[in-house]
């Protein structure tokens, strides 16, 4: 089982939706579709679900050409962001409906519907209606939904952001779990990269209509090929300064340091020097660590970590540290990081370090 | 600027005022002027409730309402002299950016003169100053609750600004800068602020004080370290920290605390256990591997960048560490640890002290 995106494109009279892009998905994959708002995630997967038609390009699944075939011809599932759910029916047949529709037995609906509340945890409320249900069950009914056809291909257009923070961390661990034991492809679409890193597969990060990187999701947070694919994956955001780099020494606003010796020496020019907020400590580890004296912004406590924001010479960094530390604004602190940990970007966004 | 206390609240939308019906139910709490307080809890808690009942939306069944030891309890919303910022921006359409931020003042016939001074000041602080000529209707989400946001802090001498769920609608990346832009804005004006959400990370890094609210209730009341800490509450353990405690069985021998057959705590000072339903609650950042302890398999190795999730078993027990991103994490079994500090007990979902 594959799904084969070819040179697909969405552009209406006055703007390109997406970009010529290229995908290939495999087989059992779950996929994190990973983009800020109008990115282009909902346009891409209505062109996959066959709710649209591509401007350019095609659609193969299993190498046939699916390109014109309309959503009801391919065996599909979508769940959005908000729970839809058929408010006059029981829990049962809502989860029930796909298969009603398309005429299967009664016993094998009882024994599919049984099957699939037990995965999601729906036994207990089978005989209520979605109005009695909590966010999280209502959201769980509309995949139960989704599951039970045996779809080829499952689409969750951000399916946990209307949802309570304890029950998207359930979720999350959950779903990936559900997935895995079901022969299907799957694409998760979200803004947040805690819900890519939580479920793990793959991601594809979007942005601008433009596919930006495909790969393991660990391998994409720890190796982003674009500055683009390294601030989305970033939660806090990312420290990102403009520098200039001689001879591999690296200058940001008057802060210099060496690239490791493993780096080209004849790097130089103009870069983007981004460090990741928890590469920034309040201790020195190592002797070649670069210091920086800050002065302290605001400092965020969240129970076990401390978000600390701080200038120095008028740049804003953004430093994040296990325990508990409860500096004063304008106190002076002492920042470490180490070059290796520093991720550098060239003029075009591409990564060079 | 005001001191809040609220005094035997309890409220309940039937009028039947039986044990069941409560919204919210014996709240008493005492708010400084110019803190930073949260109310924390899941869909349903009563968190919204209380914080009507504070601008005065909602006139509670029973109890008393003081700003500054004023009994405001019959006053209406506009005379309290309150700001409220709500989940989805409140902007009229019609109107620029500057008018917007205007609309409060001129309300309160404020001078010309005052008015502008005072837009400018509160448009540079949120950097709205570039587009105050703009048409409001065509803003991004973001910077359309920048506008609410505006409108709360442009008066002067409010007795309390509530927010409540402000940044549900803004994309992960935009909900960091604007979260800690209202921290530095509430240090800087030093205006009461009582925020209300289910996000434990945004609650955290927001208040000094944070009011874990569970069915009606509060069931603690603490700064984010003492809530991470200290848990009074099972329930507490669960909704704040993520992944939340883990809830363990316990059993008590001649003083001392046992998870199944290893001690982990000593000199418990509990005599009867009968009736007691005692658990063992411990924090995933408190457990950690060792070459002696308690014998475990490993079933999974979440990353997230900055930290690792590790699922263990021991005798269909599951457990959840929580490790920084350099921990090795041993292969199939190892032996595991708990922080002798932070280990806490727990009778019938109280803390035992």
């Amino acid at each position: 089982m594959s799904l084969n995106l070819t040179n697909i494109s969405k552009k209406n009279l006055f703007e390109t939706h997406i970009y010529s892009s290229n995908l290939i998905l495999e087989k059992n994959s779950i996929n994190v579709l990973l983009g800020p708002t109008l990115s282009g995630k909902t346009t891409l997967m209505r062109l996959i679900a066959g709710l649209d038609e591509p401007s350019t390009g095609k659609i193969y699944f299993n190498e046939k050409d699916i390109t014109k075939d309309k959503v009801q011809k391919r065996n599909v599932a979508m769940v959005y962001q908000q729970f839809i759910n058929y408010p006059s029916l029981t829990v049962y047949e809502n989860i029930a409906s796909p298969l009603r529709v398309l005429k299967h037995e009664p016993d094998f609906i009882h024994q599919k519907v049984i099957e699939v509340a037990s995965l999601l945890k729906l036994n207990n409320f089978l005989e209520k209606r979605p109005h009695q249900l909590s966010g999280g069950q209502q959201q769980r009914t509309a995949l139960a939904r989704a599951l039970i056809k045996n779809a080829d291909l499952i689409l969750l257009d951000e399916p946990l952001a209307n949802l309570d923070f304890k029950l998207r961390e359930e979720l999350r661990e959950e779903l990936p779990k559900i997935f895995t034991k079901r022969d299907c492809i799957v694409i998760y679409a979200t803004t947040d990269p805690m819900d890519a890193l939580l479920i793990g597969g793959n991601t594809i990060v979007i942005n601008e209509g433009k596919i930006v990187q495909y790969g393991k999701t660990i391998d994409v947070y720890k190796n982003p090929s674009d500055l683009i694919s390294a601030k989305v994956f970033n939660d806090p955001p990312l420290n990102v300064f403009e520098s200039r780099i001689k001879n591999g020494i690296v200058n940001i606003n008057n802060i210099e340091f060496h690239l490791s010796k493993s780096v080209s020496k004849n790097l130089s020019g103009n870069y983007k020097v981004c460090i990741r907020p928890h590469h920034l400590k309040n201790k020195k580890e190592e002797i070649d660590d670069v210091e920086i004296e800050g002065k302290v912004r605001i400092c965020e406590i969240n129970g076990s970590e401390t978000l600390i924001h701080f200038d120095y010479n008028k740049l804003n960094y953004t430093s994040l540290i296990n325990g508990i530390f409860n500096y004063s604004i304008q106190d002076t602190v002492k920042f470490y990081f180490k070059p290796s940990n520093c991720l550098i970007f060239n003029s075009n966004n591409k990564i060079t370090v | 600027m005001a001191n809040i206390k609220l005094e035997n609240i309890n409220h309940s939308y039937s009028l039947k005022t039986e044990n069941n019906s409560w919204a919210v139910k014996n709240i008493n709490l005492e708010w400084a002027d110019g803190g930073a307080y949260a109310l924390l809890g899941p869909s349903g808690c009563g968190k919204t409730t209380l914080l009507n009942i504070i601008s005065g939306l909602i006139t509670p069944t029973q109890g008393v309402i003081k700003f500054n030891d004023l009994d405001i309890s019959n006053k209406l919303t506009i005379e309290r002299d309150i700001g409220q910022i709500f989940q989805f921006p409140v902007i009229y359409d019609t109107m620029t950016v500057y008018e917007n931020l205007a609309f409060p003042l001129k309300n309160k016939k404020f001078e010309e003169g005052f008015i502008k001074k005072q837009v400018q000041k509160i448009s540079e602080i949120l950097d709205l100053g570039s587009i105050l000529n703009n048409n409001a209707k065509n803003l991004t989400v973001d910077q359309k609750q920048k506008i609410s946001l505006g409108r709360g802090l442009v008066r002067p001498k409010v007795n309390a600004l509530l927010f409540d769920e402000p940044l549900t609608v803004i994309d992960p990346h935009l909900k960091w800068l604007l979260k800690s832009k209202l921290k530095e804005l509430q240090k800087q004006f030093n205006t009461t602020m009582i925020y209300v959400t289910h996000d434990q990370t945004e609650a955290l890094t927001f208040a000094d004080k944070v009011v874990v609210m569970h069915e009606g209730e509060v069931v603690q009341s603490g700064t984010p370290t003492e809530l991470f800490e200290k848990p009074n509450h099972l329930f507490v353990g669960h909704f704040i920290g993520s992944p939340g405690i883990n809830i363990l069985p316990c059993e008590i021998k001649e003083n001392s605390a046992f998870f199944l057959d290893y001690e982990i705590k000593k000199n418990v000072n509990i005599k009867s256990i009968k009736d007691k339903n005692i658990k063992i609650g411990i924090r995933p950042e408190f457990i950690h591997f060792s070459e002696i302890g308690i014998p475990v398999d490993i079933i999974s190795v979440r990353y997230l960048g900055k930290c690792k999730i590790v699922d263990v078993v021991i005798r269909n027990i599951n457990l959840k560490l929580v490790l920084n991103d350099q921990t090795h994490v041993p292969e199939k079994k190892a032996h595991i640890k708990f922080s002798e500090k932070y280990t806490y007990l727990y009778s019938n979902n109280y803390l035992v002290n």
